[in-house]
């Protein structure tokens, strides 16, 4: 590399003046090499079958999981808590079993994040009891004294707006969510049976999602509350893949 | 930026780019050997790369590599590994019954280092980092147990939770809520919140007839709590005599438990931890200080 072969005019690798003196030509350069990375590196997984491993167990939202899944978004918990639990072995040890693709395939969007000023919620269901979720959610200080996370108690006071829980599973079924035309058509009842345990509609509910968490997650008010759906969604929130099924050897990747 | 007729620097001896900007030339300086070198490598490297590792997408899959690597099958050997180490480690605590194990000085100190780290993750978060509990999740150290305090009852608790929703084996019992249910009129709830204040020798409320509320606590609360209050071990009622309060002694606290009932719930961990692992927890709270 003699500065003489550096000079103008020194071969094709000393062209590249021409580009980066002209904007709309480096510009579109630019939008070929992004556009191969996309392809080679995106485009794959949407047509590998091996991209989502066969699982058991997967269903879609309830409709109050669904809510309170909403409510995770506004609220903006993806902030500071991701839902992927990576394969690494100090993550397995303390969260359990690495996160599948299966168990985010009807997310959207998905809430993997990478962002943990919290600890990771891929599996809280069943972690912790829905009393516990409500003092943690109101003053979250009350049980973890060196938390930072802000308060939420204004879920328990909020009822659930369920004016827009049908077209958002409509939405769902629009994008690829397997929502039988039974589910779509009983979103309300499922709605209100989730939290009615021991009713027929309840019994209606399970056979429709099965394993679905059914009781007044927040007893403190008998109106359906935003901290309902919440604590639904959490308590659900990697429960559904059956792990005595699950063949790791087969879903090697 | 007005372009320059290429010269050649007399001071450096180096050509010039071409660039000019109000007598300033840039010079065009080759990118240093060591870094044109170690760029080349990586480009080299990624050749190498592709063949011994997964990389491209196939028509139907994707080419696996040479080595045949994927990061499951490397964390899970990483775990198996980790879990063989630790049960040839922990091989004794295994066979041994908790008692061998609070007998045995090395096997205890093993279990209490397994336990204190799964304690911190799993139990803290209710019962305090040093069990030392709050309004609703019970004190471990106090020597109280609602459910027995026994090594083999704490962990027959661990394993299957209080009225955890999940495990058939889990400790059930429900208090009736006496005043949602309409069991007992609010002034009945009253006189026996104040007698069973009295059981634990604190001052009943002036002008509320403590005797009315004995008799309310022999026809609906002896049954589960014995007449005495001591409570019984086997449903999980509480000793009413004892100074620990679950959830607060304050005649308004009483009100609120006797009207509603509390009937809280711990979750069932034999779903979540292995059994050596709820067995190291057993042994670390029974050593929190109040093990029976």
């Amino acid at each position: 590399m003699s500065s003489s072969t550096q000079s103008h005019g020194g071969g094709f690798f000393a062209k590249h003046h021409i580009v980066e003196k002209n904007p709309i030509l480096l510009i579109i350069g630019i939008l070929i090499m992004v556009a191969i990375g996309g392809l080679v590196e995106i485009v794959p997984l949407f047509y590998l079958k091996s991209t989502i491993e066969p699982v058991q167990g997967m269903r879609p939202y309830t409709p109050l999981e669904l809510a309170g899944r909403n409510i995770y978004l506004r609220e903006g918990c993806y902030l500071c808590h991701s839902q992927m639990i990576r394969s690494l072995r100090d993550e397995v040890e303390r969260y359990g079993h690495f996160s599948l693709a299966a168990e985010s395939m009807y997310d959207h969007p998905f809430q993997w994040g990478s962002k943990r000023n919290g600890p990771d919620v891929a599996r809280v269901g069943g972690k912790y009891t829905d009393a516990w979720h409500v003092a943690h959610l109101t003053n979250p200080r009350s049980v973890v004294p060196q938390s930072i996370m802000p308060s939420y108690g204004f879920l328990f006071d909020t009822p659930l707006d369920t004016r827009e829980i049908a077209a958002n599973v409509d939405v769902n079924r629009l994008v690829g969510v397997p929502y039988t035309d039974e589910q779509t058509a009983n979103v309300m009842a499922d709605l209100n049976a989730q939290v009615s345990p021991d009713t027929p509609e309840a019994a209606a509910l399970l056979k429709r999602y099965p394993k679905a968490v059914v009781r007044k997650f927040y007893p403190g008010s008998p109106q359906l509350t935003e901290g309902d759906a919440v604590i639904a969604y959490l308590q659900m929130l990697g429960t559904l893949v059956d792990f005595s099924q699950f063949d790791d050897k087969a879903s090697l990747r | 930026m007005i372009t320059d007729p290429v010269q050649v620097d007399k001071v450096s001896g180096q050509t010039t780019t071409g660039h000019e900007w109000d007598g300033i030339r840039e010079l065009n300086t080759p990118l240093p050997r060591w870094w044109l070198w170690i760029f080349y490598a990586t480009i080299v490297f990624a050749f190498g790369y592709w063949i011994f590792y997964p990389s491209w997408p196939l028509a139907s899959s994707f080419a696996p590599g040479v080595l045949g690597h994927t990061n499951r099958a490397a964390v899970l050997a990483d775990v198996a590994f980790s879990n063989q180490v630790r049960k040839d480690m922990t091989a004794d605590l295994q066979k041994a019954s908790l008692q061998q194990i609070a007998d045995s000085p090395k096997m205890l100190e093993l279990a209490l280092a397994q336990g204190r780290a799964a304690f911190g993750d799993n139990c803290a978060p209710c019962h305090g980092s040093g069990g030392q509990g709050q309004k609703g999740y019970p004190n471990l150290t106090a020597g109280r147990w609602l459910w027995g305090g026994t090594l083999d009852q704490i962990q027959a608790t661990i394993t299957h939770g209080i009225r955890a929703p999940n495990d058939a084996d889990t400790h059930t019992s429900m208090m009736p809520a006496f005043g949602k249910d309409g069991i007992l009129k609010a002034d009945q709830i009253r006189q026996v919140a104040n007698y069973v204040r009295t059981l634990d020798g604190l001052a009943p409320e002036q002008g509320v007839d403590v005797a009315a509320g004995k008799k309310v606590f022999a026809d609906n609360c002896v049954a589960c709590h014995g007449e005495d209050g001591k409570g019984n071990v086997d449903m999980g009622a509480a000793n009413l005599t004892t100074k620990v309060w679950l959830y607060g002694n304050d005649i308004n606290d009483l009100v609120y438990t006797i009207t509603n009932a509390r009937n809280s719930v711990m979750p069932a961990w034999g779903h979540r931890l292995d059994p050596e692992t709820i067995k190291s927890l057993a042994v670390y709270v029974h050593s929190l200080g109040g093990g029976k």
